[in-house]
Formats: structure tokens, C-alpha cells, sequence
């Protein structure tokens, strides 16, 4: 698919015909989008009533303040997660338009490993990709992964084959300028006994820069595969984020899922790994770091298909002025998965009087051999600490920092990429402030 | 030079709630001083609020460091100043690494001007005194690797209390119960680390109800507490009298203040 139109497109009939008009791709893609787009002409706009959105007001958001195809940005896109790091190829994308940083080795293309723009790549590995795309996040859900599904141009596609192991780390870096959007899509297939890491990161460029993402992850961790993800976002504060997240992970599989979701006025995530083959094991980490009136909403689901697997969900969110995050977590056990470990937790730190966390944890089990412990705590600073901290010479500042940092480090322990330990640790320091 | 650390008729609440009535002690570099007293009597009190501790409310009188009064200064100035706290409960302080603390703090104590996010003493320099100021305490160097106070006994705790004590080097030490908590042969330890760290070198206050901790370190002066006031000073021998005797004399002698600690108890329970 390539884009040949810079006009600007409406989200309405006319507005999507233009777009379908200005793309080249295979059929079975724009059929696809068609059927997607009778999908958010049919479904309402989610409301308080429904027991997701109960906490997440969104009656502000106004679709029709953006438009597809907006101009690109001008702003350099950021480089945190893999500073300093040797990577094997990377990809840029400016309000949605996708440019090639490095270029992947051909020794690798040799091997069959495909990394770069998926909405160029569907038209040469059409077959491969169709097998895959919109299968796991289905446009159906609700009016946001329809709209996405209907209206993507560009993503990332990574496909590792069977047995190939990479090494080094594939980067992605996403910025928005004022009133743009971004409708990535992102499909990552790991092959039966490959392993990859991506170093996914998306930001604004200045912090006053309005804009809309609505996106979808999905990520197919094969048998013996291993996959090392982490997503940092970190939009600025005007920046309505809705997304849909699902991994399935196969026999004796592994998945390492890191989350820093740092930015965006109003953030509602639902992330979801399956455990599909025997011995699957997931690890998530989460960290959220919220200021002003930001309202970060993130829904996991961990859902134990096949039995011996192995999940862990951590989530740790600290929370500044009047901002406010949603966590619900669920552990879900088919009734054929037995000898099931399956852990939730989610921490909040309270930096002010006048934040909000809350935490819903749930499990729900079929089968009757299981361990499962999910959990929550949310609490502000303990001023005893801070004086403990200050008797032996820090300032205030400093052990209210010392304290968050600490805090999260839990989370940075059972992240083993260096460079991703050392991006989220500096941006977590930077946004602590002065503490009442 | 820190040479003189002065309490002048200090009288402290919390809550409203009277604790200290009118305290006064003088305490010099160099010298030790026990202060003794029932449960209830104000002696971690006087601690705290020499360190700043936030909650108390001081309403009368003074504490001079070298005839400069500290009580505008917070916890942090007054570390940096040369005070020091060993705690009876110190704070555990989850995914912050002891090595990583004692660096920061040692820093901020070493240069008091230093501001926020200027470099930390060589990271080289810091390891190699930390080591042995590790190996002196018996302390496995793994423990510098671990949280602070994360998951630590109550004699690991008080260890890396002295450790504290031992990198920051304070004109003034205020020991709160330092030996409490251990056995026979972590209560040697302790007691001959302070003295070879501190003791005739910082003004050291030891709060102790051991006679262990002050037979390593024997006080010019022992204080009793009770009810919030010191009511007899002494030398060492009247610690020893009141480890050996307990506080039946000093109630008879002072029953006022004998009868304001007994409220005081009834109060606190």
C-alpha cells in the first residue's frame, strides 16, 4: 500500500473513500477495511454506561477535530529505549508517515527476516500478512479498533522465521505534531524457536502538541519462541491514546511485554496475552507516571488457555497533582489449564491529595489445579521515610525521588534490557517533582 | 567546627500533647553522654526533635549548634550541619540499593553547599571506603547491594546504622537504643565499633538501657529523664547504679515528675 495524497481526509463515508482511493493495496486489505468501516458506522461510541468505560469519561473526544493524512512532523523523532544500543534495523514515523532509519542487514533478509513499513510490506508479502492481520485484535470490539482497523496506513511488520535468533534489538520511534494522528499498526510474528526484542517508542514533539492515536498491537509468539517487547509511550499531555494490545504465546514460548506509559491526556489500553501452548510463559511489567489532569486506563487480561503456563502481571503506577489512573486486571483460566501460576499485582504511589488510583483485580478460574494471587495497594509517600531520608542529608526533593525510583524498581529488576532499565529510571527522575 | 551542641529549656508537644518540659543539656565534641530513663520519660524525643523530626511541635526554648540555633533548619541542613541520628526503628526504603543511599547521603554530608544533581563522590573512592569501613562492622559486602533495611534483621539493621554513622562521620551522635534488639556478641560488636568510630572524637548521646554499650564507651555524663524533664545529671557511676538498681530512688526523689511520666503513660496507651 502506498499513500499518493497529502489532502486531508474526514472520518466520514466520502472522507474513507478518499482514502481508499489514495491507497494502493492487495483486495483482500481494502475488503477488510470496508467491512471494519461498516463496523464503526454501526457500533456507538463507548459510554459510561458500560462497565469498561464506567471510570473513563471520554464525551470530549471529539473524532472529527482530526483528519487523516495530516502533515508531517518536522520534530526529530526520540531515541531513548535503544541509546547507545547497536540495532538491527530501525523505522521512524512522523504523524503516521514511515521513514527507514537503519536498514536491516542482508544477511538477516537472507534468512528470511522481515522488518519494515507494514502497509508497504502488505503489498509484497501479502499472503504472509494476511494470514495474520486483524486477527488477534478484531475490528469488532468496539468503535475505536474499527476505526483503526478501517483507517491504518502504516505500522510496523516484523516476522522472524523458525529457528532464527536476533540478537540485537529492532527500534521504532513515533512522534506527533500539533492535531495529528496516528493509527499505527503493529504485527509482530515470531516463528516456531526464534527470538527478537523490539524497542518500541512513541512521543510528541513539543508538549503543548495536540493529537489522536489509535492503534493496534498484535504480536504471535510462536512454540519456543521468545520475544523481548517494550513499549514506551510518552506523548504529550493533549494526546488521546485508544488502543488494543493482544499476544498469544505458544508452546514453551516466552514473552517479556514492558509498558511505560508515561504520556497522553487520556489513555485507554486494553492489553491481552494468551497462553495457548503448554509451558507458555508471560511476563509483564508495567509503569505509569501520571501528572495535571492525565487519565491513564489500562485493562489487562491474562488469559491461561493451555495448561503448565506461567503468567506475571506487574504494574506500578505513580501519580502526581489531580491525575488518575484505572488498572483492571484479570487472570482468566480455561478449565483444560491446569497447574496454572498465574499473578496479578498493581502498586500505586500517591504524590498528591487530590490523585486518584484505582485498581480492580479479578480472577476468574475454570479449572480446579491452580495458583493464582493478584493484588493491589495504593498509598502516599510515608512521611517517615522521607524523614528517615532527609536525617541522613538529603534534600526533600531528594527523597521523595529516591523513594519513587525505588518504588518502581521492582518493576526495572525483571526488565533485562540495560538501555530500557536506564530510559524509563531518567524519565521517571525527570517528572518527580516537589512533593506536599 | 561543630564543637558545641546546646538543648535550652526545651519544651516540645505533638498533637498538643506536652512530651519534653523544659530540657537542658550541654553536649561537647568529644565527650559522651548517656541519657537514661523509664519508657514514656521523652528520651527519643529529645532525639528526634534534635534531628528535626517533623511532627514535634517545639513551643519553648532552644537547641544552639555552636550558639546558632538549628530549629528553623530541617532534618536534611541539619545532617549536612554534622548532626546525626542512629535509629531504634530505622526505615526500610524498598528498590533503593544501601550502596546507592550511603553514596547520596555521604556526598550531601562530605559537601554541604552541594545542589541538587551535581556529581556524587567518585564512585571508585566511595566503594573502596565503604569496603572497609564494611570489613571493620563484619559486614558481608552483599549487603551493600541490598535495599535499605529491605528485609533486615534487627541486627542488620542496627549494624547499618553504625555503617551510617561510621561513612558520615557527624560532630554529634544521637544513638538511639543502637544495642536493643541483638545478642550477647552483636552487642560487643556494636559497642566497640562506636567506640573505636566515635567515641572521644563526636559528642555522642546514648540512649541505653544495656550496660554493655556504655562499659565500651564510658559517659562523662549520664542524664535521667523522667516526665519529660532531665531531672539528675552524673557521672557513670550513676548509670551503673541504675542498671543495677532501676529507677525506684529517682521516682522517690522526684515524685512530680515521677507522677507526670505515669500519666504520660496512660495517656500513650
Amino acid at each position: 500500500m502506498t499513500t499518493a495524497t497529502t489532502e486531508k481526509m474526514t472520518f466520514t463515508d466520502e472522507g474513507f473513500q478518499s482514502l481508499l482511493s489514495s491507497i494502493t493495496e492487495p483486495a483482500w486489505l481494502t475488503d477488510q477495511r470496508k467491512t471494519a468501516w461498516n463496523n464503526f458506522n454501526d457500533l456507538p461510541w463507548p459510554s459510561n454506561k458500560d462497565e469498561e468505560w464506567m471510570r473513563t469519561d471520554i464525551r470530549l473526544f471529539k473524532l472529527d477535530k482530526f483528519a487523516l493524512g495530516g502533515s508531517a512532523a518536522t520534530a526529530a523523532s526520540e531515541n531513548v529505549l535503544a541509546d547507545g544500543v547497536e540495532v538491527a534495523a530501525s523505522l521512524k514515523f512522523q504523524n503516521g508517515q514511515c521513514t527507514v532509519g537503519q536498514t536491516l542487514d542482508q544477511k538477516w533478509i537472507d534468512k528470511g527476516v522481515i522488518f519494515g513499513n507494514l502497509a508497504e510490506l502488505a503489498n509484497e508479502h501479502g499472503e504472509l500478512i494476511e494470514k495474520y492481520l486483524n486477527k488477534l485484535v478484531e475490528p469488532s470490539i468496539d468503535r475505536f479498533s474499527a476505526l483503526h482497523a478501517a483507517t491504518w496506513t502504516s505500522g510496523t511488520f516484523l516476522y522472524v522465521p523458525r529457528n532464527v535468533i536476533i540478537e540485537q534489538p529492532f527500534h521504532t520511534s513515533a512522534v506527533m505534531s500539533d492535531g495529528g494522528c496516528d493509527f499505527g499498526h503493529t504485527l509482530v510474528v515470531i516463528e516456531e524457536g526464534g527470538e527478537a526484542t523490539l524497542l518500541a517508542e512513541s512521543a510528541s514533539d513539543a508538549p503543548e502538541s495536540s493529537g489522536l492515536h489509535c492503534g493496534a498491537i498484535e504480536v504471535y509468539v510462536a512454540d519456543r519462541a521468545n520475544l523481548r517487547y517494550v513499549n514506551l509511550q510518552d506523548w504529550s499531555q493533549k494526546v488521546w491514546h485508544f488502543a488494543h494490545q493482544k499476544s498469544t504465546v505458544g508452546r514453551d514460548a516466552n514473552l517479556q511485554w514492558t509498558v511505560g506509559a508515561l504520556g497522553s491526556r487520556l489513555a485507554k489500553v486494553n492489553q491481552h496475552v494468551d497462553l495457548t501452548g503448554e509451558g507458555a510463559q508471560s511476563h509483564v511489567n508495567g509503569v505509569m507516571f501520571t501528572e495535571n489532569k492525565q487519565h491513564l486506563s489500562y485493562h489487562t487480561l491474562q488469559r491461561h488457555v493451555a495448561p503448565h503456563c506461567i503468567s506475571d502481571f506487574l504494574y506500578k503506577a505513580a501519580l502526581q497533582d489531580s491525575s488518575r489512573t484505572v488498572w483492571r486486571g484479570m487472570i482468566a483460566v480455561d478449565k483444560d489449564a491446569q497447574k496454572t501460576d498465574g499473578f496479578q499485582r498493581n502498586d500505586n504511589l500517591l504524590l498528591s491529595a487530590k490523585a486518584r488510583a484505582d485498581s480492580i483485580p479479578g480472577l476468574e478460574i475454570l479449572a480446579d489445579d491452580v495458583r493464582c494471587t493478584h493484588g493491589s495497594t495504593s498509598g502516599r509517600v510515608d512521611e517517615e521515610l522521607i524523614f528517615y531520608a532527609m536525617a541522613r542529608g538529603f534534600t526533600r526533593k531528594e527523597a521523595i525521588r529516591a523513594i519513587v525510583i525505588g518504588f518502581f524498581q521492582q518493576v526495572f529488576d525483571r526488565v533485562t534490557i540495560p538501555s530500557v532499565r536506564d530510559a524509563l529510571g531518567d524519565a521517571i527522575a525527570r517528572r518527580v517533582r516537589e512533593y506536599e | 567546627m561543630s564543637d558545641v551542641l546546646e538543648i535550652k529549656d526545651l519544651h516540645v508537644e505533638i498533637e498538643g500533647k506536652p512530651i519534653l518540659r523544659g530540657v537542658n543539656l550541654k553536649l561537647t565534641k568529644g565527650e559522651t553522654h548517656a541519657l537514661m530513663g523509664p519508657n514514656g520519660s521523652g528520651k527519643s524525643t529529645l532525639g528526634l526533635v534534635i534531628m528535626g523530626h517533623p511532627n514535634y511541635e517545639v513551643t519553648q526554648g532552644d537547641i544552639l549548634l555552636n550558639g546558632e540555633s538549628i530549629l528553623e533548619m530541617g532534618a536534611d541542613e541539619r545532617a549536612r550541619a554534622g548532626i546525626f541520628m542512629a535509629f531504634q526503628r530505622p526505615m526500610a526504603i524498598p528498590g533503593v540499593k544501601m550502596a546507592d543511599f550511603l553514596r547520596h547521603a555521604t556526598t550531601n554530608v562530605r559537601n554541604p553547599e552541594r545542589k541538587e544533581g551535581e556529581d556524587l563522590i567518585p564512585m571508585r573512592e566511595f566503594r573502596k571506603e565503604v569496603k572497609e569501613k564494611m570489613s571493620q562492622l563484619q559486614m558481608d559486602p552483599e549487603f551493600a547491594r541490598r535495599y535499605v533495611n529491605d528485609g533486615f534483621s534487627g541486627g542488620e539493621m542496627k549494624r547499618a546504622e553504625i555503617l551510617q554513622l561510621a561513612m558520615l562521620q557527624p560532630s554529634f551522635a544521637i544513638l538511639d537504643e543502637t544495642d536493643s534488639g541483638l545478642d550477647a556478641d552483636a552487642v560487643r560488636l556494636a559497642s566497640q565499633s562506636i567506640n573505636e568510630i566515635g567515641h572521644g572524637k563526636m559528642g555522642l548521646l546514648v540512649i541505653t538501657h544495656h550496660d554493655k554499650l556504655l562499659a565500651h564507651n564510658p559517659p562523662e555524663y549520664t542524664h535521667v529523664i523522667l516526665g519529660g524533664k532531665i531531672v539528675e545529671t552524673g557521672g557513670k557511676e550513676l548509670a551503673e547504679e541504675l542498671h543495677e538498681k532501676g529507677y525506684e530512688r529517682i521516682r522517690e526523689q522526684y515524685p512530680d515528675a515521677a507522677a507526670v511520666n505515669d500519666g504520660e503513660e496512660v495517656v500513650a496507651t
